[in-house]
Parts: structure tokens; sequence; C-alpha cells
């Protein structure tokens, strides 16, 4: 059992094969409108309750707030001014001067220098500066690549699907609530209340209660060869489902198209391997910084640093060993 | 202007500003739409995105999850810390022959490690599936090997308990046959408890360790060397409390072994944090109980050293340690649940460790990207 996933992908180290490619969403935030019909969609498909009593949060128009137990879709929402936008901007072009990893079309020269192609002709100044923006982002599990949430459960209730996905068996999952600290997004939950129902008749049987929970990528309709209830309803094609390596390839591709029309601000989330949790099934391409939306800005597996942590655990005990045998010893009456 | 009768409820408004002039177009909450109803009302407060510095913030909302761990968590980590600190102890008394230690020690590890294992089960969001936790091993989880230790341990203290209680009561417990069995067992059974005993008290900081809980995350090095040295402590106090001070004196050097290493890798430990990972340890409620529980391990460790062979001081000096331990266990749980409130504490580290990366040539490995 190796304690990462390796380069065949996750499905494959858990031993389904390459029968099926890896599935995954991208979820381009730059064409979302903002309208939940994901988060309507995904409640619907999947039965989640609501949390508690309706609540308006007051803070925008978001009125769901995070991801969890009961919200495995959940759009946000953010108000920016033009000197944000600018921050953006500028922030994003460093990005491109890091030389960050990239795939497909390559630039003849260095990364973020004209690309190949006859271009000269193009105008590529920036646009104006718009006076302000909202950006709009629907958010998911990412179903990464190396799963912390996988990895702590101790009952072998969260598996990894033939299609890559990291998906929760409900009826095995006694609700130990390992996985929700190990998730670096904070997006499994255990789903301790919710209702279905209206005020009055509240003695609905909820599914899932006291288990952990989370986007399954709807594993149920998967089975049937369906897409997704969020992305099949997506009506601006904001979220696309498809395979992984095709995601990928069509993320690059429009974040290219967006620098080339002067929004650098535009950058991908999730999309490099390399990173903390190995790459993530579900592609974000971002307007702003991660952590304006909720998102973490480094997230790294736990699983990474758990063979040092057990190498402290086996030299703490070996301490303790000791200072009891030296106590034994000078303890002799 | 009104038009309709109800628009007379509404205060009057200066006309909304047109163009880029301003660059800001804030309206108060009171004024909704033109007054004339031709343009439709902000429905939501306009909201002032606060700054502070350089951290954005999803509307300061939290972005890692605390895990659903209450109060029988920590109970769970002080009496598995006892039980494990007692199996060592119980195991010494057997070799040079302190038969009161022994048995108190080996019925202080069979009590802790089955009040602890109820303590977790009744944590579980559905308790009549723990059972479930013995449906595989896997070394990825530290819940699940900790599962199988705790099943181990408290197996042999079982065997032990029984054993003692058994030769306490005469033999008269109803055992039959099992008496002859435990009997050979006894060897193999206390040698099973002190391979398993530290484990069990170590295990718990990787388990808290790995997490993403930022303040259980930067302790991860070092919760380890804290739950050991607490639960020696814990488990000498716990003798001290129980057993004549003429067999106890391997447990005082024990118990005063644990509070220096508790004091110190407490210490140790908020130091290597980002100041943002240690601030619940320092502060609120984790912080009240973390300064009380180090108070207590002093108060009890000098009564150890200087009155450990007076019964009393001994006994008092115990409980004032198990008192420790217990509430550095609640610190730690606290301040794990706390940290996650504020996404400031996930966000500054996290960006903090990326620079890092950065300036050190590493640019290969964060999760945004340009393309």
């Amino acid at each position: 059992m190796s304690l990462l996933s390796g380069p065949a992908g996750p499905s494959a180290d858990a031993g389904w094969g390459h029968d099926h490619e890896r599935k995954g969403f991208f979820t381009d935030t730059s064409i979302c409108i903002g309208c939940k019909a994901c988060e309507v969609a995904c409640k619907e498909w999947n039965r989640n309750p609501i949390d508690g009593n309706l609540e308006i949060l007051g803070s925008s128009y978001d009125n769901t707030g995070e991801l969890g137990a009961n919200t495995w879709r959940h759009v946000a929402f953010v108000e920016q001014g033009q000197e944000r936008i600018e921050e953006a901007r500028e922030s994003g072009r460093k990005l491109v001067s890091l030389g960050m990893p990239g795939i497909g079309p390559k630039s003849s020269g260095p990364r973020g220098a004209t690309p190949a192609g006859d271009l000269s002709t193009t105008d590529r100044t920036p646009p104006d500066t718009p006076e302000f923006r909202w950006l709009m982002s629907s958010d998911v599990c990412k179903h990464c690549t190396n799963a912390g949430c996988l990895d702590v459960c101790p009952t072998g209730a969260i598996f990894r699907s033939e299609h890559g996905s990291v998906v929760v068996q409900e009826d095995v999952c006694n609700g130990c609530g390992t996985c929700v600290s190990a998730c670096p997004f904070g997006v499994i939950e255990r789903r301790d209340d919710g209702t279905i129902s209206p005020h009055a008749n509240r003695d609905e049987k909820i599914d899932r209660m006291g288990t952990a929970s989370k986007c399954t990528m709807c594993h149920d309709r998967l089975v049937d060869g369906e897409q997704p209830a969020c992305s099949a309803t997506c009506p601006t094609q904001s979220i696309t489902f498809g395979e992984h390596p095709d995601l990928s390839a069509d993320a690059r591709r429009r974040v290219t198209d967006l620098h080339e029309q002067g929004m650098t601000e535009a950058r991908l989330y999730g999309a490099n391997p390399k990173d903390g949790v190995g790459g993530t099934g579900s592609l974000f391409l971002l307007l702003d910084e991660p952590e304006v939306y909720g998102l973490p800005p480094d997230p790294q597996v736990p699983t990474k640093s758990l063979p040092t942590s057990y190498a402290k655990v086996g030299l703490a005990a070996a301490g303790m060993v000791a200072a009891a045998a030296l106590s034994f010893l000078g303890g002799r009456r | 202007m009104s038009i309709s009768e109800f628009d007379a409820d509404r205060p009057p408004q200066a006309p909304r500003r047109r163009g880029r002039g301003g660059g800001r177009r804030r309206r108060g909450l009171t004024e909704v739409g033109m007054g004339d109803g031709s343009r439709e009302g902000a429905v939501v407060e306009d909201v002032e995105i606060e700054r502070a510095g350089e951290f954005d913030s999803y509307y300061g909302r939290p972005i890692v999850k605390a895990p659903p761990w209450r109060e029988p968590i920590a109970v769970y980590l002080f009496l598995g810390g006892v039980a494990g600190g007692s199996g060592l102890l119980a195991f010494g008394a057997q070799c040079t022959d302190r038969p009161l230690l022994r048995r108190h020690s080996r019925l202080l590890a069979l009590g802790a490690v089955g009040a602890g294992t109820v303590a977790l089960i009744e944590d579980l969001g559905r308790p009549e599936r723990f059972l479930n936790m013995m449906r595989t091993v896997k070394v990825t989880s530290p819940m699940s090997l900790g599962t199988w230790l705790l099943g181990g341990f408290a197996t042999f203290s079982g065997m032990l308990g029984a054993l003692e209680a058994d030769r306490m009561t005469g033999e008269r417990l109803p055992l039959g046959v099992l008496r002859r069995l435990l009997d050979v067992a006894e060897g193999p059974a206390s040698l099973g408890q002190v391979v398993l005993a530290p484990l069990l008290a170590s295990y718990t900081g990787a388990l808290l360790g790995n997490t993403v809980v930022p303040t259980w995350e930067a302790g991860r090095g070092h919760l380890s060397y804290l739950f050991v040295s607490s639960a020696s402590l814990a488990a000498g106090g716990a003798a001290m409390l129980t057993t004549p001070v003429a067999e106890t004196r391997p447990a005082r050097l024990l118990a005063t072994a644990g509070v220096v290493g508790d004091v110190v890798s407490m210490h140790r430990m908020k130091e290597s944090m980002h100041p943002l990972e240690a601030e619940p340890l320092e502060t609120g409620r984790a912080g009240t109980l973390l300064t009380w529980a180090e108070r207590l391990a002093i108060i009890g460790g000098l009564g150890t050293v200087l009155g450990g062979r007076n019964r009393y001081v001994a006994a008092a000096s115990g409980a004032a340690l198990l008192a420790s331990s217990a509430l550095t266990r609640f610190g730690v749980l606290y301040a794990g649940l706390e940290s996650v409130k504020d996404p400031r504490r996930v966000v500054e580290p996290q960006k903090e460790r990326l620079a890092a990366r950065r300036a050190a040539g590493i640019t290969d490995d964060s999760i945004t990207t340009a393309g």
C-alpha cells in the first residue's frame, strides 16, 4: 500500500486499472453568473437537507456560506472595487512571471512571453479596468489525487471510485469524524442536523444522518452514464464535467485566452499534480487569490507528513519506556 | 413625484449618481431604489469589504473544519494516557516484586482503558457501528491503528485485571476453567500490555497532528512528546493516589520525569508555531485550562519530589497531577477546535510557507498556477 498516489493516478493505484479515465469537474468562474442552479440541482438529486432553519447570512447574495455535510455545491459571491481588481491582475501577472508549469500550447519564448504565432497585429492592450466586479464561483469537493479524508478513514467507508472520485459509503461510515479534520479544503463534514420538511412536520427521516457526507460526483448518475446533476444543469457551462486530461487542457487553453485578452487575473487552481494534494479532480479557473473565494492558498494533505509523525510517536513511546525503566532501576528500595 | 400612495412610506432619496467619477457607489442601508419606483432597489445591504493588512478571506468564514469531537474525546485522551502509563508501571512492579503497585496499576489500566473506550464510542456519529473500525487495518489512518492498539491493550488489560480481581477476592470469581488459562497467560499478557502501553499513550499525538486543524497541524512534531509526558505524570499520580508510599518510588520518579517533559514539550511546541497557531493555546478557555494544567503539574511535581514519602502529600500530589493531565488534554482539544474558526490561522501560515518555498527557488508546487 502506498502512502500517496503515484504517477499512474488515483484510480489505477486503487486497483481499478485503466478501464476508466479519471473524471472531474472544470469550474470556469469567469462565466459563472451565480444563479445557484447547481446548488439546487445537487440538493434535489442527492436529497440533501437544509441546515436547521432557513437563515439569511446578510453578508452578500450568498446565503449558503460554505460547503458542508448538507451543501455539496456552494456558489461564492464576492463584490470588489477597482483597486482590488488591479491587485488581482497584478498577483496573476506575478504567477505568470514565476514560470509555473504548463502543458498544452506552449509559447516559443520563456513563460509569460508573447505566445508563438502571428499575434503582432492583434491589439493586446489590457482592457479598461472595470470599476467593480462580481466574482461568482461554484465550489465543490476537489476529489483530490491524494485525498486526506480517504487516507484517514478508519472504517474504509471512504473509497476511490472507478472514476477517480472519492466517495463515502453511507452504510459503512460510523461517524468518527476523522475525515472532517483531514480535508485541507474543509469540504467533508458529519451530518448532525438538517431538515427536508417544513416546520410543521419535522419527524422526517434524513438520509446519511450521523455519518460523514460530501459530494459523490453523483456516483449513482455516473454508473448510468449520466453526468453529475450540477454540471448537467449549469446554464452557462461554467461547470463542465468530463475526462480529467481533457478538462485540464481546456482549462489551460481558457487561461491562455483570458491572458491574451489582458485578464492576467485569471489563474488555475488544482491543476498542478505537484501541489500539496497531488492535483485535484475538480479544477477551477479563479480570477483572484484563492483565499478570496474561501479556498486555502497552500493546501497540504496531512498524510504527507505522516511518516514523520509516526516516527515521533515511536520516539515518544521509546522515551516513555526509558523513563519508566530508569524509574524502576533508580527506585530500588 | 409619487405615483402610488405606498411610495409615501419611502424616505426621500437623492438620485443615484451616474458616471465613473467617484469610483465608489456605496449606498446606505435605508436608501432603496430611486424612491419613485422607477428603479429596483438593493435587497441586500452593500458590503464594505474590510481588508486588514495582507489578509483576505471569504467574509471571515472558516476555511477548514474542526472534527465533530466533543468532550468525550478529551476524556479518552486523558484516560488512554493513564491506561498506557499504568500498563508500564504494572509491568515494572511485576518485575521488581511490588504486588500492590502491580495490582493497582493493572486495575487502573483496565478501568481507564474501558472507560476511555466507552467515551470514544459515545462520540461517534453512529455508535452502534463502532465495530466497523475493525473492518480494516489502515496504516495511513492513525485512528485505525489506534483502534487496533486500543483493542489489543484492552484485551490484555482485561485478562490481567480479571486475574487481579480474582486474586483480591481470594479466587472467588466464577471463572472456572478460565482461571487456569489466565494463570498461564499472565506472562504473555503482561508482555503484550507493556509493549502496547507506550504506543497507546503516544499515538494520539499523530491522531491530532495528522489533521489540517491549524494548531494541531503546527504541533505535529511535539504532540506525541507532550502526550507521553502527560500520560507519565498522570499514571504516576494515579499510582501515588492509590498505592502506599512504600511501593510508589518508581511511580514518583516517572511522574517527576513526566512533569519536566510536559512543561518543556509544551513550551517547545508553542515556540515552534506561527504566533497565530499558538494563540489558541494561550488565550480563551483553552489558555486558561492549559495555564492551570501547568500550575498543577508543577505543584504536583514539587509535592512528589519534596513530600512523596508522606502518604497524604503523595495522594494530594497524585490528584493534582491527574487533574493537570486532564486539563492538558481538554486544553489541547479546545485550542484545536478554536483554531479553525479564524481563517487567518489557515491563510497566513500557508501563504508564508508558500512564499518561503518560492524564495527558496521551488516554484513548481503551488496549487495556483498561471496555466
